[in-house]
């Protein structure tokens, strides 16, 4: 176990050595929510009530990029190039190499996170996190989730070359429908109920009850529960429809 | 393995083995043993089942029948032990684009319980120029051969190669048959395939060759040509046309044929008396089989 967990370690290391070499994967999945929280912001920047949304919303995104999007796409390339048949050759565990994986998406979802908590702090006029754990709990539960959800639709993505195409059709309804850039509650019905059915929308919620309003954990309890049921359908998908090569060959 | 003593279990023992996708069977009753340090090579044209039966060996593809097993596993369990022992070069596969050589050897060498020295490894793949370079930027006779130096990395004690050198100009094909003869010198376990009859001679000691899922004929490349017993005996006649004959035994041809000669006080022009080699047995074998097909 002690040595599966070493050999995790290495991998991600080895993900995190990588990722910034690829300046496609490192601007879409690093540097564009970057992008949108200061554009948005600079809009914005006369009204506080629109920052509060548009920070925790960013936030959000900037979860659903570096979890969903990225692995969507990289287990999209990495089984297409044949780079995943390869590994399932080695003695390699797979738990090791897919949590290697897995980790380097946390990281980079937590490095954004921890970016966008500072921006609203020293630019948007959101301060410091009210509350600590539900920044912890809806952090660590929308990484999870749609990292599964992620590794899962990478499963549907036939082959690389419409892997961009499969991911932002799913990630570009989803941030505009979950209210990364204004509030759910002045959207129509239809888009409201929608959105309470998407994930997104509620770790957008946690996170603004972590970033803005304070909310306890006990007032957000149904927004985790959406976010653990879609992460339990997202692990079955991951896990059932794995392939370690492409279904082409 | 517990066998008698003085007896070496076989590095891969393959019985009855078959493989179907769905109606299509691709593999129709192989038996083969590969015995340890034995260069075994499958030979056959695209299509054959070749890759479907090193991909069961190598626990990439559950088999529908028969008995398998490698290094005493049964691969399609896939223990961990048995993948630590056994070095795998695929007919084709991807790599990480924004690594280098030397960093994609050392990160797979640290996967091993017991790894070969990277740079030693990179020497004798002849990787030592681009070792630094990142692997997008190799051809793609440099990509085969990081391919062939991760599988050697963890300095397995088998070794699959599947078409290892298809694609590759005549100048680096020999290289990489050094190499490979480099492994044999190690006292590795090689299962190839090829559709090349002259990289099977040059490297195999032993040769199955193999269509539609089943092996046709079996033997050193060398006693496969011998094993027809035919001569093939050409010569050119009074006429100035050229002749062919196949014989079993070519003694009474030839005399006739000098004797005939000699009475016309002519040359025997063009004359030659060659054995079937295995290019021929290997095109008789694979050629009579399609017929037979057809006609079945």
């Amino acid at each position: 176990m002690a040595d599966g967990a070493a050999l995790a370690y290495r991998q991600w290391r080895l993900e995190r050595r990588m990722f910034w070499r690829n300046p496609s994967a490192a601007f879409f999945s690093f540097l564009l929510p970057l992008l949108f929280l200061f554009l948005f912001g600079a809009i914005f920047s006369d009204n506080q009530d629109n920052l509060n949304v548009i920070v925790p919303g960013i936030a959000g995104m900037s979860v659903m990029s570096t979890t969903f999007s990225a692995l969507a796409m990289n287990m999209t390339f990495l089984r297409e190039s044949g780079v995943l048949k390869r590994i399932h050759g080695t003695p390699l565990p797979a738990t090791s190499y897919l949590g290697g994986v897995t980790a380097n998406a946390v990281t980079n979802a937590f490095i954004q996170l921890a970016i966008v908590v500072l921006a609203g702090r020293l630019f948007f006029g959101i301060g410091w996190p009210k509350n600590w754990v539900d920044l912890v709990v809806f952090g660590a539960a929308g990484v999870a989730t749609l990292a599964a959800l992620g590794v899962a639709w990478s499963h549907v993505i036939p082959n690389f070359d419409a892997a961009p195409a499969y991911t932002n059709i799913v990630f570009l309804p989803a941030i505009f429908i979950s209210g990364v850039f204004y509030d759910v509650d002045n959207a129509p019905q239809f888009l409201r109920d929608i959105a309470e059915v998407l994930p997104l929308t509620h770790v957008i919620n946690g996170l603004s009850a972590a970033l803005v309003t304070g909310k306890s954990l006990a007032d957000m309890a149904g927004d985790l529960a959406v976010i653990v049921v879609w992460g339990i359908i997202g692990a079955f998908f991951a896990v059932r429809g794995f392939s370690w090569e492409s279904r082409r060959s | 393995m517990s066998g008698p003593v003085g007896t070496t279990a076989p590095a891969i023992l393959v019985r009855d083995l078959r493989k179907a996708y769905g109606e299509h069977e691709a593999v129709r009753g192989l038996d083969f043993e590969v015995a340890p340090g034995e260069v075994f090579g499958l030979l056959g044209p695209n299509g054959a089942g070749k890759t479907t039966t090193v991909e069961i060996l190598e626990g990439y593809r559950a088999r529908t029948g028969g008995i398998v097993s490698v290094l005493g596993h049964d691969p399609g369990r896939r223990p961990r032990d048995l993948r630590a022992r056994v070095g795998i070069v695929l007919q084709s596969t991807g790599m990480y684009r924004h690594i280098t050589p030397r960093e994609a050897l050392q990160h797979f060498a640290g996967v091993y319980p017991r790894s070969r020295d990277v740079e030693e490894v990179i020497a004798i793949t002849g990787l030592a120029e681009k070792a630094d370079a990142q692997a997008r930027t190799l051809s793609g006779g440099q990509q085969r051969r990081l391919d062939l130096a991760l599988a050697l990395v963890g300095d397995p004690e088998l070794i699959f190669l599947d078409e290892p050198t298809t694609g590759f100009d005549p100048a680096a094909r020999r290289n990489a048959w050094e190499v490979i003869r480099s492994l044999v010198a190690l006292g590795k376990t090689i299962l190839l395939t090829t559709h090349y009859l002259d990289e099977a001679q040059a490297l195999c000691d032993r040769v199955a060759i193999i269509k539609d899922g089943r092996i046709l004929a079996e033997g050193p490349p060398g006693e496969l040509g011998a094993a027809a017993t035919r001569y093939r005996v050409a010569w050119r006649d009074e006429h100035g046309q050229l002749q062919l004959r196949e014989a079993e035994d070519p003694t009474a041809l030839l005399h006739q044929l000098t004797s005939a000669a000699l009475a016309r006080g002519e040359p025997l022009r063009d004359l030659s008396v060659t054995r079937p080699s295995l290019e021929d047995v290997y095109l008789e074998l694979t050629a009579e089989e399609s017929e037979e097909a057809l006609h079945g």
